[in-house]
């Protein structure tokens, strides 16, 4: 949706996430970028060349954070040490809302650097809800959680996933960060209609969208971000916003990363399809 | 009629029994689940880069797949699990091959990915980060000098000046101390404190210039790499050179950073003590006078030496208000 509690009621266009290939030319020619998601993970750091980076583009530009760690689906607690250097980053970069993944990654303190799938039931939703309220509450700032592609699903299952993406915002009282590629590549290795998934997801509480590209192997599709987007999934970016109106958009490009502009250009055709979207309505 | 006795044997009672679905009715259900899916994944890969077919007891990976993943019309659980334990292999060991050039130049590509696989195995990562990956490596490589042999003094140098320069890239920088801060402190009571970022190596081997000059080939293979050229020389001939192994040498280094660019610097053993002395709570007066009480230079004109380093310690940045 537009303006939203879940996105701090602004009205971002398209972004892109920046990334280290792109430093260089970002800060040099600055140019005209509505937004740029950062890893947040990539600038919880103390000191360096990550930080004096970030602040140089905080002079110039909006920047949302997008976490990789928080796993807000592991079954253990959430680790108050990174809460706080969470927020340390939250207070330096006035982010306006803030993103992660529902899935989980870690045991015991043991991280696997993954974002793996959640077993869809309705004690893990409440678990991951419970998980999702003590973050926002520690970090004063809106959440939106975003959809995993995955391989695998489990017996222990007791609903669709858009039903469990639901189950936890609803718990959760949290928005949700629509990634349409990982809609598109669930689909196809779980074989559900990725269209059924658009339909019923709460559409008032998505503050954001994802687009990225994907590997197609014999068996299965990779989320892999490393090619342009590929139709399908402009398709469903186009349907998404037909069903949403117009959604802050963020192209991921983090594998075999091309020139600035050649990421920036592919992420700006996202516009054409909100630009029709916006006529049909007017007609 | 006699009857027969029921026994065991019929076509159905031959399947072994099946494997009982695991369960995510709580909290408690959830870890169990992801403490089981975790070790699955923590366990290297085979030779062949696929997941292992048998569990810790010698049970079949498939059973116990099963128990907690749904196959579909394309893969098994199996294959799906194994999907999982790939990448997490993948992704690890790729992160430690990219931080560790200087080690892995000195093993060889094959020992080094043995070697980190093993790291792993004994050390998985217990930071949110990947960027402290290596955190442990050089204890793991103390406890289990075998996958350094026969170069263990070397690969322990390079490694320890490996994660010096993860340290010096974005540890915490505090506030320096102008000689205004210091100005009424008499020296006999003056102490300073280390920049967080900043490493002291005593090393037996100039791993510096060895590690410059692995990281010079890999960028010329790198650049052959990306050359269309005709005259561009062939990839294998380029790959089969690796840098000569350094000879020993006792160097001392400071691996820092100074204008948030990554720097090591080469000093001399007084200096080295010095800092060493300060960076352990010592004074300024006793760092100095300890360190030149073991010096091989006597006669050197020491104040005016003395006087030189701290003014270049200072101008790099290196102190901050001690802890003490």
């Amino acid at each position: 949706m537009p303006a939203n509690r879940y996105n701090g009621f602004t009205e971002y266009g398209i972004g892109i996430g920046l990334r280290v290939p792109h430093y260089r030319h970002i800060l040099a020619k600055k140019p005209v970028v509505d937004w740029f998601e950062i890893i947040s993970e990539n600038f919880m750091v103390d000191g360096g060349r990550p930080l004096e980076v970030l602040d140089q583009i905080l002079e110039q530009y909006r920047v949302v954070q997008h976490g990789v760690a928080m796993y807000f689906g592991s079954a253990d607690r959430l680790n108050r040490e990174h809460l706080k250097k969470l927020k340390r980053l939250v207070k330096r970069t006035n982010t306006p809302w803030l993103t992660d993944h529902l899935c989980w990654g870690s045991v015991d303190g043991r991280y696997t650097h993954d974002l793996l799938p959640m077993p869809y039931t309705f004690a893990a939703a409440r678990a991951t809800a419970d998980n999702i309220r003590e973050a926002r509450d520690f970090l004063e700032v809106p959440i939106c959680v975003e959809n995993v592609s995955s391989y695998a699903e489990f017996h222990a299952s007791e609903m669709t996933e858009w039903e469990f993406l639901s189950e936890v915002v609803e718990l959760a009282d949290c928005g949700i960060l629509l990634d349409v590629n990982n809609i598109y590549v669930s689909s196809k290795n779980h074989s559900f209609d990725p269209y059924e998934y658009l339909k019923n997801v709460p559409h008032h509480r998505v503050g954001q969208i994802h687009i990225a590209g994907h590997s197609k192997f014999e068996k299965y599709i990779l989320d892999t971000h490393d090619h342009p987007v590929l139709d399908p999934v402009w398709k469903m970016y186009a349907h998404a916003i037909k069903l949403l109106g117009k959604t802050a958009t963020l192209l991921e490009w983090d594998d075999r990363i091309p020139t600035f502009d050649e990421v920036h250009h592919e992420a700006l055709k996202a516009n054409k399809f909100v630009e029709k979207q916006f006529e049909t309505a007017a007609a | 009629m006699k009857r027969s006795k029921p026994t065991n044997l019929s076509k159905n009672n031959l399947k072994p029994p099946r494997p009982k679905k695991m369960p995510v009715g709580s909290r408690r259900q959830l870890k169990e689940l992801q403490t089981l899916m975790a070790s699955a994944l923590f366990r290297p890969l085979t030779a062949e880069d696929r997941m292992q077919p048998c569990w810790t007891d010698g049970s079949s990976m498939a059973n116990l797949a099963d128990r907690f993943i749904k196959p579909n019309d394309r893969l098994s659980a199996f294959e799906r699990l194994e999907i999982y334990n790939r990448v997490y292999w993948f992704r690890l060991l790729d992160c430690l091959y990219d931080d560790y050039p200087g080690l892995r130049a000195i093993v060889g590509e094959q020992k080094f990915m043995e070697l980190a696989t093993a790291y792993l195995a004994k050390y998985p990562s217990v930071s949110f980060t990947l960027r402290n990956l290596g955190q442990r490596l050089e204890k793991f490589l103390r406890e289990q000098p075998q996958w350094i042999a026969p170069h263990e003094e070397l690969a322990l140098d390079m490694t320890r000046f490996e994660w010096a320069q993860v340290v010096a890239f974005d540890d915490a920088a505090l506030p320096t101390i102008t000689t205004d801060d210091i100005l009424d402190t008499p020296r006999s009571k003056l102490r300073l404190g280390l920049q967080p970022y900043l490493s002291l190596l005593e090393l037996r081997y100039a791993v510096d210039h060895f590690l410059i000059a692995v990281k010079k080939r890999e960028a010329d293979v790198l650049r052959g790499e990306a050359s269309n050229t005709p005259d561009a020389m062939p990839q294998g001939a380029k790959r089969k050179r690796r840098p000569r192994l350094p000879k020993r040498e006792r160097v001392h280094l400071v691996v820092h950073r100074y204008d948030n660019t990554l720097y090591y610097k080469r000093v001399e053993p007084e200096a080295f003590a010095i800092l060493l002395g300060i960076g352990e709570g010592k004074t300024v007066e006793k760092a100095c006078s300890a360190a030149l009480a073991k010096s091989k230079r006597p006669g050197a004109d020491w104040t005016a030496q003395i006087r030189e380093w701290f003014h270049d310690w200072s101008a790099l940045g290196w102190f901050c208000r001690s802890k003490r």
